[in-house]
């Protein structure tokens, strides 16, 4: 029963790291159109800022400063968003698909320095020993508290991207993204709406890996895959209804629930088919978003764009 | 000085010529089509991957498996275009480098299934080197010079004294006047998509002979080819190959001790110098040193 519980728990606190992931890509695509396909450096930057703040000392990497993680995980948004200003400014006043080429590059590098910065990330070993909140509670109580404190971080994020969206900045995205010269006509400077956005949105993917190297307790470049951390993402988006908000958090729930479930099946078969089937399942992701752009391309609920007042 | 021609310089020319093939093909998708594919680098794997199933159970040289790479990297290409790409051609451009990103993903997984995550090689054992006087050169990257030449060659003059080619660019620069003066655009498409396909399968193929066979091979040099292709000016495969040589050649002289002893940058940053390239291009020449499509 109580493996069970934990089990659950596990599950929905990853789902919910997931929803924050899909709510921060969905500020950058859904709502402003940017295409942001370094989800991985982002979590990366905002993992590794709460785990060396709050690690305890060790000769293997940076560390021993013992914050609280409520005092590092507001860094660890702010390690994400300072990332992203520098690459947004050099990338979004160019063509769109530039600043797709950018965040990859970036990803790749900061993988790199990941592994090679032994001083400051431990490299290859990683960060280990980082205090998960509520462990005093034992289990399961303490990942029930955990649980329990992402699911109100990913409300709180819900609730900003709503305002956010609903919220004349939030049209002026929407505005930029559908018809530029418009939205210029009108006075807007796309460049610096687009900069903020993106800002916002890796904000939230910084505080993510916060999350989610707090529930690892370990943060290792080996803990950090592109195609979990960033294509994942964009699936969930993309399944769940890119621009709506709620679309994001259904669409992170629908797809790791689908994931979770196939990586379970894959593990029930005997070893060398269980590997196979892990590739069998990238081949059918990749198939699933092929499918879901070609024959349902507002996802599972579209994007509502809010009314205006009659 | 030697060391430098060695051990740097060569080195340096040999991934440029792989870099130049890739990012040519690259930047001739994106011209025509007007999409960053990010699937380019998958199909180099493929074509690496396509040649070690001739090498090893026709038992012929990588070089020789050359036209079975190409002939196997042309009709996934075509297969991706008509079964995505080609129903996608409406929608925003966006959406196409989504569904190029799904697209590389399949390719892979496929690799993945049929080959395992284990590197592999295309020959055993050590040919010794060339001795031209006391520049030291393997017979490999000679090869692979040669070849890659061969592939600009073949390139420039399909682009420059065909019809078809001449079809390319004018899709590549004035996409709306080439359809309306009866460009046959669905031929040309599939026409660029065999010519980018054959290219990627050449420079994976050169790559794993350089290096090793991964899932990963040409995925870890889709970074270095599209910083090849916007330092060139994207949409020319000219300046995508001219890219592609000076990104090669500044990834290894990056490595090389010119002050103090130390080299300039540590060996496992050498990738970071393409987007260190990218990101200067981006912010100093964003259309390229050549001028690229607007």
């Amino acid at each position: 029963m109580e493996a069970a519980a934990l089990y659950v728990a596990t599950m929905l606190t990853l789902a919910g790291i997931y929803a924050a992931l899909a709510v921060g890509l969905n500020l950058q695509w859904g709502l402003t159109g940017l295409m942001n396909f370094g989800g991985l450096g982002f979590v990366a930057v905002g993992a590794y800022t709460s785990a060396i703040l709050t690690a305890g000392e060790s000769a293997q990497h940076l560390g021993g400063f013992g914050w609280p993680w409520w005092a590092a995980w507001p860094l660890a948004a702010a390690a994400g968003a300072l990332l992203a200003l520098p690459i947004g400014a050099i990338s979004l006043r160019l063509r769109a698909d530039y600043l797709a080429i950018a965040t990859l590059g970036v990803a790749e590098i900061l993988r790199l320095a990941v592994r090679n910065e032994d001083w400051l990330t431990g490299g290859p070993l990683g960060v280990p020993g980082i205090p998960r909140p509520f462990e005093a509670f034992g289990q399961p109580w303490g990942q029930l508290a955990y649980l329990a404190l992402v699911a109100a971080m990913v409300a709180a994020l819900f609730a900003l991207a709503q305002a956010t969206a609903h919220s004349p900045f939030g049209r002026t995205l929407r505005a930029i993204r559908d018809d530029e010269e418009a939205a210029k006509a009108a006075g807007k400077n796309p460049a610096a709406f687009r900069l903020q956005a993106f800002v916002l949105g890796a904000a939230c993917m910084g505080l993510a890996g916060a999350m989610l190297a707090h529930f690892f307790k370990f943060m290792g470049p080996d803990a950090l895959d592109p195609v979990t951390t960033t294509f994942l993402v964009w699936v969930m988006l993309i399944a769940g209804g890119s621009g709506n908000n709620f679309g994001a958090v259904l669409g992170a729930v629908a797809v790791w629930a689908v994931w979770a479930a196939t990586d379970w099946l894959a593990a029930q078969l005997p070893g060398e088919l269980a590997t196979r089937a892990a590739y069998v399942r990238l081949f059918l992701i990749g198939l699933a978003l092929q499918l879901i752009l070609l024959y349902r391309p507002q996802g599972l609920i579209g994007e509502r764009p809010p009314r205006p007042p009659a | 000085m030697l060391e430098f021609v060695n051990f740097y310089l060569i080195p340096g020319l040999v991934l440029g010529a792989i870099y130049a093939i890739a990012a040519a093909g690259l930047s001739l998708v994106y011209g025509v089509m007007r999409f960053a594919n990010f699937a380019h680098g998958d199909l180099m794997t493929w074509g690496a991957y396509a040649a070690l199933v001739a090498v090893t159970g026709l038992g012929i040289s990588p070089w020789a498996a050359l036209p079975v790479a190409v002939a196997a990297t042309v009709p996934v290409a075509w297969a991706v275009d008509a079964a995505f790409y080609a129903r996608l051609r409406r929608a925003a451009p966006a959406v196409l480098l989504i569904s190029s990103f799904g697209a590389a993903l399949m390719m892979r997984a496929v690799v993945y299934f049929v080959f395992g995550p284990t590197p592999w090689t295309y020959a055993r054992g050590v040919t010794p080197p060339l001795m031209l006087g006391a520049v030291r050169i393997q017979q490999r990257h000679l090869l692979i010079l040669a070849g890659a030449a061969l592939a600009a060659l073949a390139l420039h003059l399909l682009l420059a004294r065909t019809r078809a080619g001449r079809a390319m660019r004018a899709m590549a620069d004035e996409p709306d006047l080439a359809r309306v003066t009866g460009v046959p655009v669905r031929g040309v498409i599939r026409l660029t998509w065999a010519v980018a396909a054959a290219l990627a399968a050449i420079a994976g193929v050169f790559l794993a002979i350089d290096t090793e066979l991964t899932p990963l091979l040409g995925f870890h040099v889709l970074l270095a080819a599209f910083a090849a292709a916007i330092l060139g000016g994207i949409g020319r495969p000219w300046g995508a190959a001219l890219g592609g040589l000076v990104l090669g050649l500044a990834e290894e002289l990056a490595t090389y001790p010119f002050i103090a002893g130390a080299p300039l940058l540590e060996p496992a940053y050498k990738t970071g110098v393409a987007f260190a390239v990218l990101v200067l291009a981006l912010i100093f020449r964003p259309r390229g040193l050549f001028g690229g499509i607007g």
